[in-house]
């Protein structure tokens, strides 16, 4: 288990050395969406209309984050349950995504979609957003701004914390529950 | 009769919802406090420190515990001999909103179908038990929804009895693994109507953790459940461990001799619970 720091935009050669179980310090731009703002980048790419951000390379943050008090950037601001994005997220990948940040199991459509366009899943500690929140500097809403804390912000992050949950090379890190499911 | 004013009902509620959001009960933390001294994996000791150091930074940064700080919930216990001046209902959901505005909480709150947010975090969920005397108990829990989509309920079989029950409660928290942000709290819910069996897991979650069942029978139950989730091995956060949940509650009420009515509410480890007594 090694602990890399990586810059955004993310590359394949940054990805493929990872394994599950490893830690990364998130340094850069990383851009929040959740439920509604995946459908509506998606409605965008049905239409063929221009995104607000640039997914080549991007690292999403599955994150409805709470109103910043005066003289912070944004409020507790910890992930989300990832498995209500998986419908959304391998189309993403195929069109250059590189990571995902939240918590929770992904599908095996995510799982492969990771596999094969290069792509890491990433947890952070649910639960834990007042203690996350202290590693993004800067927040700013960039799109769908109705959508209230749904909306998609551009985060500027530093060392943020991460735990390589699912790796390009088809491993995950959650333990398997003694039971037969 | 003892009469109470809507401005009192109003600023109590205003008061335990920006309070919740923001310190952990003590209950909570010491129960996470003593899941860090049992665990003997790196990553779950490593969870269970970052849960209770986001508890301290919490209470003395005014942030939220978690961004998700839930639907307003209300178990209110109204005595027979309390005049409310208003109406008890929308004094709390006014209350509940204002609460969030000013505690800076996120609204969470959506139509089902367009997901238009309804901008205030209303309505509320507001539960009303009438009780002897004359005071007015309003227990908040701020309901997060990453757990209560891991809940679920069903109609059991009277022939299926304990091992039905059993089996359910702890193959839907081995289904949930790390979804719910363990370590969970577990309500289950037993008997009633098909409306009440949820009702009741859910009331079952403000008891403390740690508090048992008053019926020792209920109690063992509550026990034996406890430590078949904990088998499981999910662990903080599901990266493995011993502890998946810190307890299960039990509440039980008669039913239909046709049905076995069977609700099991997660609760995650933000378990935010305050209440106020007028
Ligand atoms: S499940 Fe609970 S702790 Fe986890 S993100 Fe939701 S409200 Fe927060």
């Amino acid at each position: 288990m090694a602990t890399y720091t990586l810059t955004t935009p993310l590359r394949d050669e940054d990805l493929l050395k990872l394994k599950v179980g490893d830690v990364v310090k998130l340094n850069g731009t990383i851009y929040t969406a959740r439920d509604a703002a995946h459908k509506r980048l998606c409605d965008q790419l049905d239409n063929n209309e221009k995104l607000p951000f640039e997914l080549q390379g991007a690292v999403i943050y599955y994150v409805g984050p709470s109103p910043a008090p005066e003289g912070r950037p944004i409020g507790a601001a910890g992930p989300t349950t990832s498995y209500r994005m998986d419908s959304y997220a391998p189309r993403l990948h195929s069109l250059g995504v590189k990571a995902s940040i939240g918590k929770g199991k992904r599908s095996a459509a995510v799982r492969e979609a990771l596999q094969k366009h290069v792509g890491v899943y990433f947890g952070a500690t649910g639960g834990a957003g007042a203690l996350l929140s202290q590693c993004i500097t800067a927040a700013e809403v960039i799109a769908f701004d109705d959508l209230g804390p749904e909306a998609v912000r551009k985060l500027t992050v530093k060392d943020f914390p991460l735990l390589v949950v699912n790796d390009a090379h088809g491993n995950e890190q959650y333990a398997k529950p003694n039971y037969d499911l | 009769m003892k009469s109470i004013k809507a401005k009192d009902i109003h600023d109590g509620v205003v008061g335990i919802v920006m309070q919740a959001a923001r310190y952990l009960p003590d209950d909570v933390r010491s129960a996470l406090k003593t899941s860090l001294e049992n665990e003997t994996s790196d990553s779950a000791r490593e969870i269970l420190g970052q849960l209770l150091e986001n508890a301290d930074l919490a209470a003395t940064s005014g942030l939220p515990l978690c961004q998700d700080t839930g639907v307003g919930v209300f178990f209110v216990e109204l005595g027979a001999d309390v005049h409310v001046e208003g109406n008890l209902v929308e004094i709390i959901n006014g209350a509940m909103v204002e609460g969030y505005e000013k505690g800076l909480l996120r609204k969470s709150l959506c139509h089902p179908l367009t997901r238009k947010n309804t901008g205030d975090n209303s309505p509320a969920v507001v539960h009303v038990d009438i009780v002897p005397g004359d005071k007015l108990k309003i227990k908040h829990m701020a309901k997060g929804g990453g757990s209560e989509n891991m809940s679920r309920c069903t109609m059991l079989t009277p022939a299926q009895g304990w091992a039905g029950i059993k089996e359910f409660v702890v193959r839907r928290m081995a289904e949930a693994g790390p979804n719910p942000c363990p370590p969970t709290i577990v309500g289950v819910g037993i008997g009633g109507t098909f409306d009440v069996a949820p009702a009741l897991a859910k009331k079952a979650l403000f008891r403390p953790v740690g508090e048992r069942n008053a019926d020792p029978e209920i109690a063992a139950m509550e026990e034996e459940l406890l430590a078949a989730i904990n088998e499981l091995g999910i662990g903080p956060m599901g990266l493995g461990g011993r502890t998946t949940s810190l307890d299960v509650k039990i509440e039980m009420r008669p039913c239909h001799i046709a049905s076995l009515p069977l609700a099991v509410n997660v609760q995650c480890h933000s378990s935010r619970i305050k209440e106020v007594v007028l």
